[in-house]
Order: C-alpha cells, then sequence, then structure tokens
C-alpha cells in the first residue's frame, strides 16, 4: 500500500496480528455463545427431540401389547359396564409398564411410564410411578412424576387441565380413564399427596385416585404442582380403544 | 483468533464468507447432535417428586 511506503510511517510499530488478550476475550465471548445455546437447546430443540423420542417409545409399548395387527375396535360411548378394572402387578425399577395419555395435552400425546421415579434412570426418559403407591385402576392413590421444563416435558401443560377433562393411562389390560378433579400446590417435601388417601395418612381408601406431581412454578423448583384424578371406567384391551384416544391408538399400529 | 482464521482462508471475501458460514453450520450440528447432549447428563435436573425432609 502507498501508505507504508512513506518513509515517516516506516518506522510506526505494527500491532500484532495476534494478541494475548484478544484470543482470551474471544474465547469468552465463545464460551458464552455456547452456553446460550446450550440453554436454548435445553428448553427447545433438545427439549423437543426427548419429548418426541418418549412419544415413539409409548407408541412403541402400546404396539408390544396388541396380539395382532387387525383393525382395532373404538369402544361406543353406552356400552355395558366392564366390572372391577384389572390390576397390574408393579414391575422392577425402571422398566416401563405403561402409558399416560391426556388428550388436553394434543392428539398426539403419549408418554411412556417406568416404575421408579430415579432422576436419571427413568425422569430423563418419561413418567415415573412412585413405588409402593397403587397401580393404575387400583383402589388407592396412582402417584406419578414428570418434568415440566426440559428433557421432554411430560407435564408442561399439567396447570392447564381443568376439571372433568380425562386422562388414560394404557396398560397391558387395556386403558384406565380419570376424570382430573382438581390442582394443589406444595413444598417439595410434601409427601402427604402420595397418602392412599391424599393428606389423610391414617384413612382408609375407597376410591380410585390418579395424582400427578411435577415442579412449580413453570422453570423453578421452589414448590410443587399436585394434580388430582378420579377413576371413571376402564376399556379393556380386547374390546378395542376408547374413541377419544382411538386415532391416536390406532395410529400406532 | 477469528482475525488469524480469517487471514488464512484463501480466495475473494465472499469465498471466505461461504467457508466460514459452512464451518459455522459444522460446529452448530455438531453441539447439537453431540456436545449438548452428552454435557446434558453432567447438568442436575429439577427435582419433581415429593420426598421426605
Amino acid at each position: 500500500m502507498s501508505i507504508e511506503q512513506e518513509p515517516t510511517l516506516r518506522t510506526r510499530k505494527r500491532a500484532p496480528r495476534v494478541s494475548v488478550i484478544g484470543v482470551l476475550g474471544e474465547l469468552f465471548i465463545t464460551t458464552g455463545v455456547i452456553a446460550l445455546l446450550f440453554l436454548g437447546w435445553q428448553v427447545w430443540l433438545g427439549n423437543l427431540i426427548e419429548g418426541n423420542t418418549q412419544t415413539t417409545e409409548a407408541l412403541q409399548l402400546s404396539q408390544s401389547w396388541r396380539d395382532d395387527k387387525a383393525e382395532m375396535v373404538t369402544v361406543p360411548a353406552g356400552r355395558e359396564d366392564p366390572g372391577p378394572p384389572v390390576v397390574g402387578v408393579a414391575p422392577a425399577n425402571a422398566v416401563q409398564f405403561a402409558n399416560l395419555i391426556v388428550p388436553r395435552f394434543g392428539a398426539d400425546y403419549v408418554r411412556p411410564i417406568a416404575e421408579g421415579v430415579g432422576t436419571r434412570d427413568v425422569l430423563r426418559v418419561g413418567v415415573g410411578h412412585y413405588p409402593g403407591t397403587a397401580m393404575p385402576g387400583d383402589v388407592g392413590n396412582a402417584a406419578f412424576a414428570a418434568h415440566r421444563t426440559g428433557l421432554g416435558s411430560p407435564f408442561f401443560d399439567i396447570d392447564k387441565l381443568v376439571v372433568g377433562d380425562s386422562i388414560y393411562v394404557e396398560t397391558e389390560a387395556g386403558w384406565y380413564r380419570y376424570l382430573v378433579r382438581g390442582l394443589e400446590y406444595v413444598r417439595p417435601t410434601g409427601v402427604g399427596v402420595l397418602n392412599p388417601v391424599p393428606q389423610y395418612p391414617d384413612a382408609q381408601p375407597t376410591d380410585r385416585l390418579l395424582t400427578l406431581t411435577s415442579c412449580n412454578p413453570i422453570y423453578t423448583a421452589d414448590e410443587r404442582i399436585i394434580l388430582y384424578a378420579v377413576y371413571d371406567t376402564w376399556y379393556p384391551r380386547a374390546e378395542g380403544a376408547p374413541e377419544e384416544i382411538a386415532a391416536l391408538m390406532t395410529g400406532a399400529g | 483468533m477469528y482475525g488469524a482464521l480469517w487471514r488464512v482462508l484463501p480466495g475473494p471475501w465472499w469465498l471466505r464468507v461461504l467457508m466460514l458460514l459452512v464451518l459455522a453450520a459444522a460446529v452448530l450440528t455438531a453441539l447439537v447432535l453431540w456436545v449438548f447432549p452428552w454435557v446434558d447428563q453432567f447438568v442436575t435436573p429439577q427435582d419433581v417428586t415429593v420426598e421426605e425432609p
């Protein structure tokens, strides 16, 4: 360049092309950007991917319980009382044994349920069933936990459920239908919600209840949000899927 | 660091921009597919269960 050929400017010290401070600064900025990207991945993209994985696993589980590929019958609304529900036995820790289907969470919402509430082995891959609580359909309180934000967010919309909404639990025996009764907010130590009769440690259960727990307020974990639902009816597998979720269930095969 | 990267890349400016974009996309893909899921297992998720104190 012509300006560098001037004798007076030739002696001017050129700034080094790469300085330690400069590289360090650029590294810090890069680290910050990557950390922000990771946070975005956690609450959005990774969350979506993990949610899809859970749905795929749940549908595979559902399909494995169908003995043949015959077209699934849809149970008509005005059917006969199927009698008391068949109740399964709790499997070993981290074994998936059921699916949770909540139409209010979306027409394609289905997530696998495994035994136990371990942070790593169960809650990272779906919904967890509190050990020692009732099995789905049984008299007492069947309690489940799942994440509300991140890791697939199975219970992201738990506060959107309204009284009377259906919650289905699918097992090998069929589908148990529960109806939402209401929400409660407790401290993280509020284990009374897991009692056979929630909050009454000594009461003898007569109802078949379902309880969901997750963190609250959303994106934090200072409290727990509790959802209670009451057993309504059940649909034996041989008779076919309930009408409300038939599209989701038949799409599985 | 990034200045040096700019200088070692050959070609006209638009080709360098193109190469940097491809490089950035590759880095982002690697982060999303492998690095972030790997890091995630060391991040303690929020508690969602009720437990005895």
